[in-house]
C-alpha cells in the first residue's frame, strides 16, 4: 500500500506513540512536514511513573519529560488542541479550533481514556493533571479504597500504601490479573497485597458509593460497606475515538490509504507496544518494510517488586516455576503451549526475564 | 590510569560483567569478540545494564528497553533520555583493563551512590 507522494503528515495523538512515530518518521528517511496535534497541553510525557514514583514524590514533573530539551524533530507540535473531526477521503483532521488540517499520511495515535466513575471523591489516574490531583489529595493520609485490583489499581494502592494510606483494593474478579497472568498466577502476584498489609476483597463487585459532599463509603455487593476518605477507580481505559465516529471509526478510516493507527487508541494498550508499534504504522504510511516485531511486553512495580512479563499467552497454556520462589515473591515462571514457551514471568528476576524473554522472539506469533 | 578489572575468559561472548566500582560499570564481551565498557546503571531508573539484552553493539536495559550504545553510551529510546558514560576499555595480557571516564555520571534518581 505505497502511498506516491507523501510530503506531510498529521500525528493526532502527542503521548508515548505520537512521539514515538514523529521519531520513526524521521528514522525513516521522511524529510516532510510533520504535525503533532495533542489534546493535553503537556509535552510528550511517560505515564508509567504517574502511579508510582510520581505520587510518592521520586520523579518529578520535570523527570517525566520523554524528550532531551535539545531534541529537534522538526515537528510543529500544536498541543491543548483537540481533534474533533477526520474525513479520511481527503485525510482531513478538523480541530476544535476551527482549522481543518489536511495531510497526505495521518497517524491517528489518540490513545485511551480512564473509564470513569462520576462521584465526589473518586479519582481516576490516566493523566499528568489526574496524577497531580491526586498526589495533592494523597499528601494527608487516610482509608484509601481502591476499585479493581489491575495493575494501575495495584500500582496505585502500593504508593499509597507507602506514603501511609490505610488501603482496600476490592475486585469484581474472583483472581485479580487472571486476564493478563492467568488464574495461578494472578493469585500469585496478588498476595502482594496482603505482604504488606493492604487488605484485598475478591469477586464482589461495587454496588454503589455514598456520601454527598465527600465520599463516605463504598458499598459492595454482597453488603459490606467500606469506609473511605479517598476512593481510587482503575477499571479500564476507553479508546478515544469519538472524533472517527462520523467517518464510520477506526477500523473504518484506517482500511484508507494513508492512514494508520497506533498505540493505545488501537486496544493495545501496552508502553512497549505505544514505542515500538509506531515504526511499523509509519513503515506502512511511507510503502517502506515493517520492523521486525517483537513479542509484548509489559511491566508493573508494586511494593518494591519489579514484575515482568512477555509474550502470548493464551487460555489452556501451562505455567511452571522454573527458577526461584513464589513464596519469596522472587521467581520465574514460563507459559507453555503444546511443549513451547508461549510467554514468560518474572518477579524480581531482571536477568533470567531477559534470556527468556529473548528465547520467545523466535517463537512464531500468531497473526 | 588503565585499572585491571577482570580476566577476558570470565566474560564469555554476549555475556556481561558488573564490575562493583562507584559507580558500577559494566563490562560486555559481544559475540563479535569486541569489549566494551559503560556505567552499568541505566540513566532512567536504578537497573543493572549488565542484566541487559546484548545485541550487537547496544544492551537494551533488562526493565524498560531503552537502548544504549556499547561504543559512545548514547541511548536511542525511552524512557531514558540522558546518555551512560562509555569507558575505554584495553585487553593486555588476556585481562580487562578500563579507564573511567572523568565525566560525571547520568545517575537516575534514587540510584544507589
Amino acid at each position: 500500500m505505497a502511498v506516491v507522494c507523501v510530503e506531510k503528515v498529521a500525528i493526532v495523538g502527542a503521548s508515548l506513540a505520537g512521539l514515538a512515530a514523529v521519531r520513526a518518521l524521521r528514522r525513516q528517511s521522511f524529510a516532510g512536514e510533520i504535525v503533532v496535534v495533542g489534546a493535553e497541553p503537556h509535552r510528550p510525557y511517560d505515564r508509567p511513573p504517574l502511579s508510582k514514583d510520581f505520587l510518592t514524590g521520586a520523579v518529578t514533573t520535570a523527570g517525566l519529560a520523554l524528550s532531551p530539551d535539545d531534541e529537534d524533530l522538526g515537528a510543529d507540535w500544536r498541543l491543548g488542541v483537540t481533534a474533533t473531526g477526520f474525513d479520511p477521503r481527503t485525510r482531513s483532521v478538523r480541530l476544535d479550533t476551527g482549522e481543518v488540517l489536511r495531510a497526505d499520511g495521518v497517524v491517528i495515535a489518540t490513545g485511551a481514556r480512564a473509564r470513569p466513575i462520576e462521584h465526589v471523591g473518586v479519582h481516576t489516574l490516566r493523566t499528568l493533571d489526574d496524577a497531580i490531583v491526586l498526589r495533592e489529595a494523597l499528601r494527608q493520609t487516610g482509608r484509601l479504597v481502591v476499585i479493581g485490583a489491575g495493575f494501575i489499581g495495584a500500582e496505585v494502592a502500593s504508593s499509597a500504601r507507602k506514603l501511609g494510606w490505610d488501603v482496600t483494593v476490592v475486585e469484581s474478579l474472583s483472581t485479580p490479573l487472571s486476564g493478563q497472568l492467568g488464574t495461578e498466577m494472578g493469585e500469585i502476584v496478588s498476595r502482594l497485597h496482603g505482604d504488606h498489609g493492604v487488605r484485598l476483597l475478591t469477586g464482589v463487585p461495587v454496588s454503589g458509593l455514598t456520601g454527598t459532599d465527600r465520599i463516605e463509603a463504598v458499598q459492595l455487593a454482597d453488603g459490606a460497606r467500606i469506609e473511605a476518605d479517598l476512593v481510587v477507580a482503575g477499571i479500564g481505559a476507553i479508546p478515544n475515538v469519538e472524533w472517527l465516529a462520523e467517518a464510520g471509526g477506526l477500523a473504518a478510516v484506517t482500511s484508507v490509504p494513508g492512514v494508520v493507527a497506533t498505540g493505545d487508541v488501537t486496544g493495545s494498550q501496552h508502553w512497549t507496544f505505544a514505542v515500538e508499534h509506531p515504526a511499523t504504522a509509519v513503515a506502512s504510511l511511507l510503502g517502506a518494510d515493517p520492523p521486525v516485531a517483537r513479542a509484548p511486553y509489559f511491566w508493573s512495580d508494586q511494593y518494591g517488586v519489579m514484575i515482568q512479563f512477555a509474550g502470548h499467552r493464551q487460555p489452556g497454556d501451562t505455567v511452571r516455576i522454573v527458577e526461584g520462589d513464589p513464596e519469596q515473591r522472587r521467581f520465574l515462571a514460563v507459559y507453555e503451549r503444546d511443549g513451547q514457551p508461549s510467554a514468560v514471568l518474572g518477579l524480581n528476576q531482571p536477568k533470567l526475564f531477559t534470556r527468556w524473554r529473548r528465547q520467545l522472539r523466535s517463537v512464531p506469533q500468531e497473526a | 590510569m588503565l585499572q585491571p578489572v577482570c580476566p577476558l575468559s570470565e566474560i564469555p561472548p554476549g555475556e556481561a560483567y558488573r564490575w562493583e566500582t562507584d559507580p558500577p560499570v559494566a563490562i560486555f564481551h559481544t559475540e563479535d569478540g569486541e569489549v566494551f565498557a559503560i556505567d552499568d546503571t541505566c540513566t532512567h531508573q536504578d537497573a543493572s545494564l549488565a542484566d541487559g539484552w546484548l545485541e550487537g553493539c547496544e544492551v537494551e536495559c533488562p526493565l524498560h528497553a531503552s537502548r544504549f550504545d556499547l561504543r559512545t553510551g548514547r541511548v536511542d529510546a525511552p524512557p531514558a533520555k540522558l546518555p551512560v558514560r562509555a569507558h575505554r576499555v584495553e585487553v593486555a595480557d588476556g585481562v580487562v583493563h578500563v579507564e573511567l571516564s572523568k565525566e560525571p555520571p547520568n545517575l537516575p534518581p534514587g540510584a544507589k551512590p
